[in-house]
């Protein structure tokens, strides 16, 4: 349904996105994973239409975003970043004025009007001005907005920014219902975002894919690593340095003590096994053990990873 | 079709529910209004006085043709005026759907440049005309009273002038406003452009050569000169519409262009 093959767009001298690939199938919500200035915006605008790439070809829904823009643009919802309202119109005849240039039919309008409205929870605000709704309903106006012509394909910028926990959850629900019929796009820099919402996650950092998989195998790709929680009491000056000649461990953190215990959270390589080393040596020190657990670790800590690798290598 | 006539509504209402729109309404009429009370004024006072001096020669006067003058004058008057408030009516064109993210949707929609650029170009035309027509109502109290009535054709031709010079101003502001995403900016740079169109002629030599004719040709208010004598000429009415075609295509050539640069 979307294919991007070697994408690359330079500002002037400066590269924001650098040899992108991807592919989406019918129906599926790929996540864009990044932070701030990585290039997911960019990816998003090219794939809109917004502004052509450098180099590289991309291919939305049968056809070229380049060659035809017209046919692409016609079956494309795009959220952008900021979401691009009109503050002295009132939300119906906003959408209405969405609808009518991206080709619904008069006797549609709506109804579709009506429809979108329901989804965003937008159904008793037709008639506000946008200039006085709220960030998070501007935002849902947004939404409302890329969905109002029914679009095969959906391109959305990071859809829950400026909502509160609640619309968050039901936005996500909303953007799952939408996977089947509607194929979809997302970026986001908030991390279980991907994973609640996205069969697929493109990690993205300074313009580069950094990595490319379903939430689940990402994070067992780096089953290489462990987290250890480990639940003690004594001094904990002891700590320091007590781990030193275990070559597994990477580095060991102390938490706040609460109740006269601390928490450590201890970072393995490998899949080795070193709990029985690390209770014995704190056994040893005189500290006492009172839990220990084993983390997998988060799609978070995997993007961090990752993305400070990459600043570590350049 | 379709497109444009969204995107002009789209434009009319924003358009009308901004502020800047009334006080550009309200300047025009309180400066044009006092402007033809002045020109009617101080003609019929030389009227008066000139018929005076024949007396006191004691020969008839020449009879003036009054509600020419006024015109004339009024039409004059009506160019300058424009040339103030034009920036002010095509400031916002682009340069706020920029600002404001909005190029973002009207971009990734399936609508054309040339869609785009037309339905604003005609909303502001329609803005224009909304302020030339009231002032139809001095020419008809001038025709009222005056005696023997005048023809009105050549003043139809006149506001056919003051239609076309505007229009052609308009495609310029538009042009400008594809430029920034400052709509002051956009203002200021459209009212400097519109000096230089005032005074082109000024800067041309006195002899007739290629450079100096193709100066004068460029100046904008020469063309206007016979519309506001009520006399058409389609050559100044192909100046006018070339004029119009060269703007709003520079402006789509902009529009196409900032989307490499962005
Ligand atoms: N119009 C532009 N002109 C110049 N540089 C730009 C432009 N747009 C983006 N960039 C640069 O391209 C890089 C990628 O930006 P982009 O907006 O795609 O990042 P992002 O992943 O969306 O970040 P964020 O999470 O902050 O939204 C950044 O370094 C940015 O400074
Ligand atoms: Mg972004």
């Amino acid at each position: 349904m979307i294919k991007a093959e070697h994408l690359t767009k330079r500002f002037g001298l400066a590269t924001a996105i650098e040899d992108v690939s991807f592919e989406v199938g019918k129906g599926e919500i790929l996540g864009f994973l990044g932070p701030n200035g990585a290039g997911k915006t960019t990816t998003m605008r090219i794939l809109a239409g917004f502004f052509p790439a450098t180099q590289g070809i991309a291919v939305v829904a049968g056809y070229d975003v380049f060659k035809q823009p017209l046919d692409v643009k016609r079956r494309v919802g795009y959220l952008p970043e900021n979401p691009p309202l009109y503050s002295e119109m009132k939300v119906d005849s906003y959408l209405r004025f969405v609808a009518t240039i991206n080709g619904v039919a008069k006797s549609k309008i709506e109804t579709q009007l009506e429809k979108v409205k329901q989804r965003c929870g937008l159904a008793d605000h037709g008639k506000r001005l946008i200039k006085h709704l709220s960030k998070g309903y501007k935002q849902r106006v947004g939404l409302a907005q890329a969905l109002i012509h029914d679009p095969e394909v959906l391109i959305l910028d990071e859809p829950t920014i400026g909502l509160d926990p609640k619309q968050i959850i039901e936005v996500r629900e909303l953007i799952k219902s939408l996977a089947g019929r509607h194929t979809i796009i997302l970026s986001t820099h908030i991390l279980p975002e991907v994973s609640m919402t996205c069969q697929r996650v493109i990690i993205i950092n300074e313009g580069r894919i950094v990595a490319m998989d379903t939430p689940e195998n990402l994070t067992s790709r780096l089953q290489g690593g462990e987290l250890i929680e480990v639940e003690a009491a004594g001094d904990v000056e002891r700590v320091h340095g007590l781990f030193k000649d275990i070559p597994q461990i990477r580095n060991v953190s102390v938490g706040p003590p609460s109740n006269g215990h601390f928490i450590l959270t201890i970072n393995v390589e490998g899949k080795e096994e070193v709990r029985h080393l690390i209770s014995r040596r704190m056994i040893e020190a005189g500290l006492n053990l009172y839990q220990m657990k084993v983390q997998t670790m988060t799609l978070e800590e995997i993007f961090l990873k990752l993305t400070t690798r990459e600043e570590g290598a350049a | 079709m379709r497109n444009f006539l969204a995107i002009l509504k789209k434009e009319l209402q924003a358009l009308f529910v901004s502020p800047i729109a009334y006080v550009v309404l309200a300047v025009f009429f309180a400066v044009g209004g006092y402007f033809f009370y002045i020109i009617m004024s101080s003609l019929v006072n030389q009227a008066i006085e000139m018929g005076f001096r024949y007396q006191q020669m004691g020969a008839p006067p020449p009879p003036i043709d009054m509600p020419f003058l006024v015109m004339r004058n009024f039409f004059g008057i009506l160019s300058t005026i424009l040339l103030f408030l034009i920036p002010m009516i095509t400031m916002a064109a682009f340069a706020e759907e920029k600002r404001r993210g909005t190029m973002e949707l009207l971009a990734t929609s399936p609508i054309t440049n040339t869609q785009l650029i037309l339905g604003k170009f005609a909303a502001v035309l329609v803005f224009l005309l909304v302020m030339l027509a009231p002032t139809l109502l001095n020419t008809l109290l001038l025709y009222l009273y005056s005696e023997p009535s005048f023809p009105l054709a050549p003043v139809l031709v006149g506001y056919l002038g003051a239609f076309l010079l505007g229009g052609a101003l308009l495609s310029v502001g538009l042009f400008v406003s594809s430029l920034t995403e400052n709509q002051i900016v956009a203002a200021v740079v459209t009212f400097g452009i519109f000096i230089v169109l005032w005074v082109i002629d000024a800067t041309a030599g006195m002899e007739s050569s290629l450079t100096n004719e193709t100066i004068k040709y460029l100046s904008v208010l020469n063309h206007y000169e016979d519309f506001t004598k009520g006399v058409l000429d389609t050559q100044h009415l192909v100046f006018y519409l070339s004029f119009i075609f060269l703007g709003l295509f520079l402006t789509s050539t902009s529009l196409d262009s900032a989307k490499w640069r962005q």
